[in-house]
């Protein structure tokens, strides 16, 4: 058993690409999403119903859609269409868009349970459109949902694993490689799980600093 | 020297007429709630320095009618002006959009019943947030009169701390520098001691009767009739969504014209009975 470990350690390159491709994936599609998932949200919160309900049709379909058939349909089902990906920008799309559903939903649910008084005297104070967005209601929704925020991007770095069904080099690909190459199952994917145990420690230690910032405010 | 004095009085009245001219102007403010009719054909004005208190039950339309003057409720009918400029319709008729009625709100500072700070921001961002972003005033300027209005209110050691962490009186104070910190024309008050322990309410009033000594205009909602008495130049009573009645503090307590004001005081007789006498 040690043996089959040394094996992994003597693969140590391959697996830290694979991990480092999982944490660029990660933080990229975890930036983006909330990023449009607020954009998101305000559109979910208009008062104009047609838009609104555009919006709604949208997160409810991409949230009951399985990942893994989600990732299917863009890289091998929108060639069909004419949009072609090669394997990251498919697996990126694919991140992105799913967990923007997520996020729109999450910010969503945390705008509805804020007070209305402070986005009140936003209004009295001069604020509009998206400085009052960015200055007045975005910023105490971030510290309210941070540990569902968190939660989700733990979500992302799960579901980038399926990406290698396209071929994309993150880590369960290289676990996957290094045990076909070497037949040491075992020691490939729990070397895998722990590192993508670490990643989710690191994620829960932000979470836990945004905690500190909401809770001094509260 | 007759002639130069003549002179200077010539000018005087076209120059007393500016200065009079009223900082506010409401005429045939009318506003429902589907049906219920909340204000009808409301008219007053508010000269430079005054300070009109607002009274009325529960109801009346007072907070509606605050809150018309600055367009957070949109009036159905009627004509509101601050320093002579048209609030809601921009001088082609038509209903502003949301980015000009934004900006035209900027001319008036609003103290709210609930203060309604910002949670995410400190004490001293809470005040400077709006003449930085919205404003866009210089950064040194604004912090340095943030200080001072923070002293003003007595709470300069508290501006880094969050609002969680004040009680409600210095709560409101940070609500009444972040008002002025805009430098409006008007300042307008909710009801600012309505949810306040009634330990705290002395010193939010106090820092109010400073406000109305220095001559900041001010229309204040308010169930304060001390405060009314004592700090308004001019009282409105609100009833059923009319104005019944208005006139100096001194002759409104005494000598109440109209039964329901006589009524309304009557309501408070038991902290105002030697002031208010029941009619005949």
């Amino acid at each position: 058993m040690i043996h089959d470990f040394a094996v992994v350690w003597g693969e140590r390159d391959l697996m830290l690409s694979g991990l480092a491709n999982t944490v660029v994936l990660s933080v990229l599609a975890g930036l983006c999403a909330l990023l449009l998932g607020a954009l998101l949200s305000t559109v979910l919160m208009q008062k104009q119903r047609a838009v609104a309900l555009g919006a709604r049709v949208f997160v409810d379909v991409a949230r009951c859609t399985p990942f893994l058939l989600f990732a299917y349909l863009i890289y091998y089902g929108l060639p069909s269409l004419g949009v072609r990906f090669d394997n990251w920008g498919a697996g990126l799309v694919a991140l992105i868009v799913y967990h923007t559903a997520y996020m729109a939903e999450i910010l969503r649910a945390a705008w509805v349970a804020q007070p209305r008084e402070p986005i009140e005297a936003g209004l009295a104070f001069g604020y509009s459109g998206l400085r009052m967005f960015r200055r007045i209601v975005l910023p105490p929704l971030v510290l309210a949902s941070a540990p569902v925020v968190g939660n989700q991007v733990i979500q992302i770095v799960k579901d980038s694993a399926f990406l290698t069904i396209i071929a994309l080099p993150e880590l369960t690909h290289a676990a996957s490689s290094v045990q076909s190459r070497h037949y040491v199952p075992f020691a490939a994917f729990l070397t895998a799980v722990l590192l993508y145990w670490g990643i989710c420690l690191v994620i829960e230690s932000g979470v836990s600093a945004v905690g500190r910032m909401a809770e001094a405010r509260r | 020297m007759s002639t130069a004095l003549d002179a200077l009085d010539a000018t005087a009245p076209w120059v007393r007429a500016s200065a009079d001219a009223p900082i506010l102007s409401v005429s045939a403010l009318s506003k429902s709630f589907g049906s219920l009719r909340v204000l009808s054909d409301i008219h007053f004005t508010v000269g430079r320095g005054e300070t009109v208190c607002v009274l009325g039950p529960s109801g009346s339309g007072k907070s509606t009618l605050l809150r018309c003057i600055n367009w957070l409720e949109r009036p159905d009918s009627g004509r509101i002006a601050i320093d002579g400029q048209q609030i809601g319709i921009s001088s082609g008729g038509v209903v502003m959009n949301d980015r000009e009625l934004a900006l035209m709100r900027t001319r008036t500072g609003m103290v709210f019943q609930h203060f309604a700070l910002w949670p995410h921001l400190t004490v001293v961002q809470n005040v400077v947030e709006a003449p930085l972003h919205v404003q866009k005033r210089p950064r040194d300027e604004v912090y340095a009169e943030a200080e001072v209005l923070l002293e003003r209110v007595g709470l300069a050691a508290k501006k880094d701390v969050f609002p969680a962490r004040l009680s409600g009186g210095q709560k409101q104070r940070v609500g009444i520098a972040r008002a002025l910190a805009m430098k409006p024309a008007l300042l307008l008050f909710d009801e600012p001691t309505s949810a306040l322990d009634p330990e705290l309410v002395g010193e939010v009033l106090a820092v109010m009767r400073d406000l109305a000594r220095d001559g900041m205009t001010m229309v204040v909602v308010t169930h304060e009739m001390a405060f009314a008495r004592e700090a308004a130049t001019r009282i409105i009573f609100l009833d059923l969504g009319s104005i019944v009645e208005t006139g100096a503090p001194e002759a409104f307590f005494s000598a109440p014209r109209s039964d329901r004001a006589r009524q309304f005081l009557l309501r408070y007789a038991g902290t105002l009975s030697d002031v208010v006498r029941p009619g005949p």
